[in-house]
């Protein structure tokens, strides 16, 4: 009895993804009718909601390229990724990667990073709380250590850093609007970074001027201040530090400093 | 007590009207997530209402072993929320690694009865309570099965001891789908251990022979005959804790309330053979 059980699981799970693949053959129905149609719902169930999931994740993405085209997009997806994770709030993780390597997709080639910065707003919605910092406290810091450059960053969880050869963000938000979307004077070709966190319970995309999302990304790998900002400048000489710390602390995106130990001095 | 399903859209119009409604209902994986909006509105709405955790992945019917790490999630969220319910589905979700996002059914047999006895042991050994089992929509059958779906879930809770959780939108649906009068199906289930009642919308398709075939969408108002159905199992039963799920095409929070305000007026013709029910459920 295991065995058939068994096997009648394997072959539905089979089925479910594979339209090649025909299902149990154990399947009935009260009134003879082709079970292959009932099927059907459960095979349309399993991907329709994968691609609704999808649909909610990236809504912008969707909006670029119309809805046809991204419920075909996102089925090949669904059907070559499907989820391994009983929580979908993650889903769609490797998505952006899948879009930028999508053949039919390639004369739109700002989507993959229009969808990166969806999943990084999706991320950092249900990221862990943890409490920013206050101006008092870092003051104290930098009072405490004669050398700022030494001083290591905690960011909070909800972080993430974008770095797009397009213009992704405005892009983005010129789609946030309940009316006509107007791309008006928007240059595609124009580089754009951004910084994507949560304060409380609301995700903000903020642009980020040149050089600061090298920063970001190195204080984020515990980087100390100063080893940060030289490698921003290396790569952007016109990078600004009072601007790109005013920015981190104004959006609360530092939850501690940490600082460097006395003896190593 | 009637309940509605929380959706995430509705969390700060109900946070600042505070309508009256007996208990909130949310999917408890949609919560297994480290922080942010979600667990934020869902604490707020806990301080003035009760909350029944309703799971969908953990797939009882699952022919491997239930997932250890799902179980330690599932017993977080019952420690933060201290739900009045945790409700699971008679269906499996995840297969080879893969979970399919879809309640889908199983044979009926002596085999997957003993399986079914085994994961439903285990989940109230770790989470230290009664959990209720939900019968389910189901559009196809197996040749396999020994055992009536009726018959089935009536073994189930006496070997295990749960709970149900009587969805009478998928007494209807399953029953209209294969040819079953939904009246005897409740005549042959252990009523006395229904603790929730869940109602639902239903679409209707056809299958391959021209024959009604219901899909449990949760995307609309509750049809009429699963009214009726309704006033049926309380006739028997006595009143029953109720919930309104609308999951998809989800409606304004009037509508939900709504549709609720109808359950309850249902429901009030019931209460007082059914009073010392709720009691013991929400003390």
């Amino acid at each position: 009895m295991a065995m058939v059980a068994e096997s009648i699981q394997v072959e539905f799970a089979k089925s479910l993804l594979d339209p090649a693949c025909a299902g149990p053959s154990q399947l009935k129905t009260w009134n003879r009718s082709d079970p292959a149609v009932r099927l059907a719902v459960y095979r349309n169930n399993v991907v329709s909601s994968l691609i609704d999931a999808l649909a909610d994740t990236f809504p912008v993405t969707e909006a670029l390229v119309g809805v046809e085209f991204f419920r075909a997009m996102a089925s090949v997806y669904v059907r070559k990724n499907p989820p391994t994770s009983r929580i979908l709030a993650h889903y769609g993780s490797t998505f952006a990667a899948f879009v930028e390597s999508f053949e039919p997709a390639s004369t739109v080639p700002f989507l993959s990073d229009v969808a990166r910065l969806e999943f990084a707003r999706v991320f950092a919605y249900h990221a862990a709380d943890v409490d920013s910092i206050s101006p008092a406290v870092v003051q104290t810091a930098f009072d405490l250590e004669v050398d700022g450059a030494r001083l290591v960053f905690a960011l909070h969880p909800s972080v993430t850093v974008l770095e797009s050869s397009y213009a992704s963000v405005s892009l983005w938000a010129a789609h946030q609007t309940d009316g006509e979307v107007d791309l008006g004077e928007l240059v595609v070709e124009s580089p754009e970074d951004a910084l994507v966190l949560r304060h409380a319970t609301d995700v903000a995309t903020i642009s980020l001027p040149p050089g600061a999302a090298i920063f970001i990304r190195a204080l984020r790998n515990q980087t100390p201040l100063g080893a940060s900002a030289c490698a921003a400048i290396a790569r952007e000489s016109t990078f600004d530090l009072t601007f790109a710390l005013s920015l981190l602390f104004q959006n609360g995106a530092v939850t501690s400093i940490e600082l460097p130990d006395r003896n190593e001095k | 007590m009637i309940g509605i399903g929380l959706k995430a859209q509705h969390c700060r119009q109900v946070l600042q009207e505070r309508p009256a409604i007996g208990f909130f209902e949310v999917h408890a994986e949609n919560y297994m997530v480290d922080g942010g909006p979600f667990h934020h509105f869902l604490s707020g709405i806990r301080e003035h209402y009760p909350v029944s955790l309703h799971g969908v992945g953990l797939s009882i019917g699952g022919e491997g072993p239930l997932d250890e790490a799902h179980l330690d999630r599932l017993f977080g969220l019952i420690e933060r929320y201290d739900p009045i319910w945790f409700s699971e589905h008679l269906a499996w979700s995840c297969h080879g690694g893969v979970f399919f996002n879809d309640l889908l059914p199983l044979p009926y047999t002596l085999e997957t009865l003993r399986r079914v006895c085994e994961h439903i042991d285990r989940t109230q050994e770790r989470l230290k309570r009664e959990m209720l089992l939900e019968n389910p929509a189901t559009y196809v059958e197996f040749a396999t099965s020994t055992i009536s779906e009726s018959e089935f879930l009536r073994e189930v809770v006496r070997r295990t001891g749960c709970g149900l959780l009587l969805d009478v939108n998928n007494v209807y649906v399953s029953c209209v789908n294969h040819g079953r009068d939904p009246r005897q199906f409740i005549n042959e289930i252990p009523l006395d251990k229904v603790r929730e009642i869940h109602l639902a919308g239903f679409a209707r398709e056809v299958d391959a022979a021209g024959a009604s075939l219901l899909i449990d969408n949760h995307g609309s108002a509750v049809d009429t005959a699963v009214w009726d159905l309704y006033a049926a199992v309380l006739d028997r039963h006595g009143a029953a804790p109720t919930l309104i799920e609308w999951d998809n095409n989800v409606p304004a929070l009037s509508v939900l309330l709504a549709e609720a305000e109808r359950a309850a007026r249902i429901l009030a013709r019931h209460t007082t053979c059914g009073l010392a029910e709720i009691v013991e459920a929400t003390a």
